[in-house]
């Protein structure tokens, strides 16, 4: 591609619009280009207009890194500090169709100080495109991402090698980035992992499959996500809605308006407003276009009782709350986002779905390495740091476990004087205690991840240091020598068995790779 | 039939308009009067029901806007019996500023920022939506929904609010303020289609019908009314245009057009290869020039 623009194909008859939607984001390393795979996207489904190209042309002159070529990063890089430093600071979101589906996604910065921007769009995404240069294979910034997308739920995931062209698109490159990459997130609780190989700046395997890679049988990226349904956000199926605003235009009326966070709702259903525990039932339910008989997961409704009980925004309607609880205490993970380092015993404001408290940071039980995925001592967490830390609120707030209900189960912390948002969270499970979620839970992956590496000496010293750092959580002697042993021993043997399966292992277009262990 | 992405950008905009209500003091919706604007109050109409909006219309006039607008603002409030506040820059006006006296760039800021920002602070208002969009352009696609701005009204990009999930910190000093744009994700596209599907009234501008124009640096530019001065060998000819932005008519620029209908003005739109913004002049200031207004307090 040169400065000069390939002719599009105006459409002579608009095509009819996309019925669905899907929300995605992308990331990975700085210059991996994810830029230039978004703006390309945009260019290949004709969503960039004459005057935008124009003014693209003139900016690849101006501040392009492509030589002659368009720059399609520039189509995106909004802030002008970003157009002069060449790389993505804040989050940007884009919209983009085909006749099949609209896309809204979100491109996040690669650098690590901008992390927080890198979860924000995680977090209201579907599919996550997690993008890897061919010519450097994982690296941390890999690590890192797939570690903050699995901890904000994301489980479908397009694994996208791009660069091919400068590897001769090799297929040996690909698929060796592919086996050592579904070995890297196999605890990670990922539903689906497909992987493609790409060139975003040449345009191979974005819209149409590439005569350059004959060995790829599976679907180009657009494909992909036209075609790609993911796991549902929240595993609840039952109803529950924060009440967002309470809508009292006269004696006659009192309605209870929110957006539903799970589950379905019909006239005349028994619920109960948490945390009170008053039962009522559903008089009427008043959509976007009036009276409804029913509402579903998503929508934005008016809900009105036949008995008259007493209930304010931050409070909870549901039908059957068994996972909801109203707590005071809980456990989280926490992902840092300001300047100002976390300290244990803080106060902080917590917004959580609609209820708001002060929540302490009652203990800050470890911080996660988040290329290791390993947990590690921690006095306070900086900027960009993800921690297990339990929280002491003021009141109780309605809330579910992260998994089950992506509304209720996820929160943010404002800090009080300077009223920054502080933090993002999300719910982990009450029932296990924060030490064993601190062992088990990291255990698999990080034998997994460490053991990719070759061994020498430095995997002794690990599985010594790993031992110490079981012993300082669960305060467990035995256990931690437990742990620190099997760590040593199996390192030699895990090495062996996954050489031996990434030798095996073929460029499958697409693999479950569920596992319950999560992290 | 609904479209399903549109009741999802539907929800996420009654979601945005509710967190308002119930948490800042005084909100006002910012009304210009356009296609944006006609969405943002169906919506806010939406949200409330049966109850009407909790708040205001505010309407920052430059008294340059098409004549047509400005009747069709007062009609609108009045039917749907909505508070609407007219503000002008007085001191612009006796200052003699005007798009063609002053130049599109002074006049922008003097009529149109500094008119918001007066009024802003004459009412309190602690939270303004507008019906600004991420896919109009690039400085915009990194704008916050809820977008903090100082005491001065600036707002600074380098130092937004992470907004993760549906949650929104909605916290601020006093003096500070919120400009809130419920329709951040949705495109150009969908807002027509909204108005389309919800019968939605928009300005007559936007259809095509013979209009008087004059050619001036290759635009299109409607002579509305007697202060529009002739320049040598220009020549008001009446010609087939519409409108697919409405803002100051002298730095509007018209497109020729048949289209007279909402499907023809879709249809028309689908098939077009050029933005909606590239009739704005203020715009044409290089690529930075918008987050610069922004910075200042453009909305």
């Amino acid at each position: 591609m040169h400065g000069v623009l390939p002719p599009q194909t105006p459409d002579p008859a608009p095509a009819p619009r996309a019925q669905s939607l899907l929300r995605f984001f992308t990331c990975g390393s700085v210059d991996d280009g994810k830029s230039t795979l978004i703006g390309r996207m945009l260019y290949d489904t004709n969503s960039v207009f004459e005057d935008q190209l124009e003014a693209l042309e003139r900016d690849s002159k101006k501040f392009g890194t492509q030589g002659a070529n368009l720059d399609f990063a520039l189509l995106l890089d909004g802030l002008s500090a970003e157009r002069e430093q060449g790389i993505t600071i804040d989050v940007a979101y884009r919209y983009f169709g085909s006749n099949k589906r609209a896309f809204i996604v979100a491109d996040t910065p690669g650098h690590e100080q901008y992390t927080r921007n890198m979860a924000t769009g995680a977090s209201t995404a579907e599919l996550a495109i997690i993008l890897i240069d061919a010519r450097k294979g994982i690296l941390p910034q890999t690590r890192r991402h797939s570690f903050i997308v699995s901890m904000l739920g994301v489980r479908d995931i397009v694994l996208a090698v791009n660069k091919m062209d400068l590897v001769n698109f090799d297929e040996t490159v690909f698929n060796d980035i592919v086996a050592s990459y579904r070995t890297l997130t196999a605890g990670l609780g990922f539903a689906h992992v497909v992987a493609i190989p790409l060139s975003a700046r040449d345009g191979d395997n974005i819209a149409t499959t590439s005569a350059r890679t004959p060995w790829y049988r599976g679907p180009s990226l657009l494909a992909h996500l036209e075609t790609v349904e993911p796991v549902a956000a929240s595993e609840e199926r039952a109803f529950a809605m924060p009440v967002q605003w309470v809508n009292r235009p006269d004696l006659d009326f009192r309605g209870y308006a929110g957006t539903i966070a799970t589950g379905e709702i019909r006239r005349g259903d028994e619920i109960v407003a948490l945390p009170g525990a008053r039962r009522s039932k559903v008089a009427r339910i008043i959509g976007p276009d009036g009276e409804r008989a029913r509402a579903l997961a998503g929508e934005a409704v008016t809900i009105t009782l036949t008995d008259e009980i007493d209930i304010s925004r931050g409070d909870v309607l549901a039908t059957t709350p068994h996972h909801l609880k109203p707590r005071r205490n809980m456990e989280a993970r926490l992902l840092w986002m300001i300047d100002a380092p976390l300290a244990p015993g803080r106060d902080y404001i917590i917004q959580l779905a609609t209820g708001t408290a002060n929540a302490r940071i009652a203990a800050l039980h470890h911080q996660i390495d988040v290329e290791s995925f390993q947990p590690r001592p921690a006095q306070v967490l900086t900027m960009n740091q993800i921690g297990f830390v339990s929280l002491a609120c003021d009141k109780a707030l309605v809330m579910a476990d992260y998994r089950q209900d992506r509304d209720l189960g996820a929160f943010i912390l404002i800090d009080r004087l300077t009223n920054q948002t502080a933090a993002l969270g999300v719910i982990e499970p009450a029932v296990a205690a924060p030490a064993e979620l601190a062992i088990a839970p990291a255990m698999a992956p990080s034998l997994w991840d460490r053991i990719g590496a070759q061994m020498d000496g430095a995997d002794a010293l690990l599985s010594v240091a790993l031992t110490l750092v079981v012993y300082g959580l669960s305060g467990s002697a035995p256990a931690a020598l437990v742990v620190g042993g099997v760590d040593l021993i199996l390192r030699p043997i895990v090495a062996m068995l996954r050489a031996e399966s990434r030798a095996r292992r073929p460029a499958a277009p697409d693999e479950n790779n569920e596992s319950g262990a999560g992290i | 039939m609904s479209l399903e992405h549109l009741l999802k950008l539907e929800a996420e905009s009654i979601h945005i308009f509710r967190e308002v209500a119930a948490t800042c003091e005084r909100p006002v919706i910012l009304y210009s009067i356009g296609k944006d604007s006609a969405v943002l109050l169906h919506l806010a109409m939406k949200a409330f029901y049966p109850a009407n909006p909790p708040f205001p219309l505010l309407h920052v006039d430059t008294t340059w806007k098409f004549r047509e607008m400005i009747a069709f603002r007062d009609q609108r409030a009045k039917e749907l019996g909505l508070d609407l506040i007219v503000h002008i820059n007085q001191e612009g006006v006796r200052a003699g500023i005007g798009p063609i006296a002053s130049g599109s760039r002074l006049h922008t800021d003097v009529m149109k920022t500094q008119g918001l920002k007066q009024a802003l602070d004459l009412y309190k208002f602690d939270a303004a939506f507008g019906g600004a969009r991420r896919d109009e352009e690039k400085s915009r696609a990194k704008e916050r929904v809820f977008s903090l701005r100082s005491a001065e009204h600036r707002w600074d990009p380098k130092n937004q609010r992470p907004e993760p999930w549906r949650l929104y910190n909605t916290r601020k000093m006093p003096g500070e303020s919120f400009r809130v744009f419920p329709l951040s994700n949705w495109t150009e596209a969908d807002v027509w289609d909204y108005i389309l599907q919800e019968n939605i009234p928009v300005v007559p501008l936007y259809f095509a019908a013979p209009r008087p124009v004059v050619e001036r640096d290759g635009a299109l530019i409607m002579r509305d009314d007697e202060r529009l001065p002739l320049k040598p060998g220009e020549e008001v000819r009446t010609r087939m245009v519409r409108f697919r932005t409405l803002g100051c008519y002298p730095l509007t620029g018209a497109v020729e057009s048949t289209a007279s209908t909402l499907p023809e003005i879709i249809a028309e739109m689908r098939a077009s290869r050029s933005s909606e913004r590239q009739g704005r002049m203020i715009d044409h200031d290089g690529s930075g020039s918008m987050e610069a207004k922004k910075q200042e307090g453009y909305f």
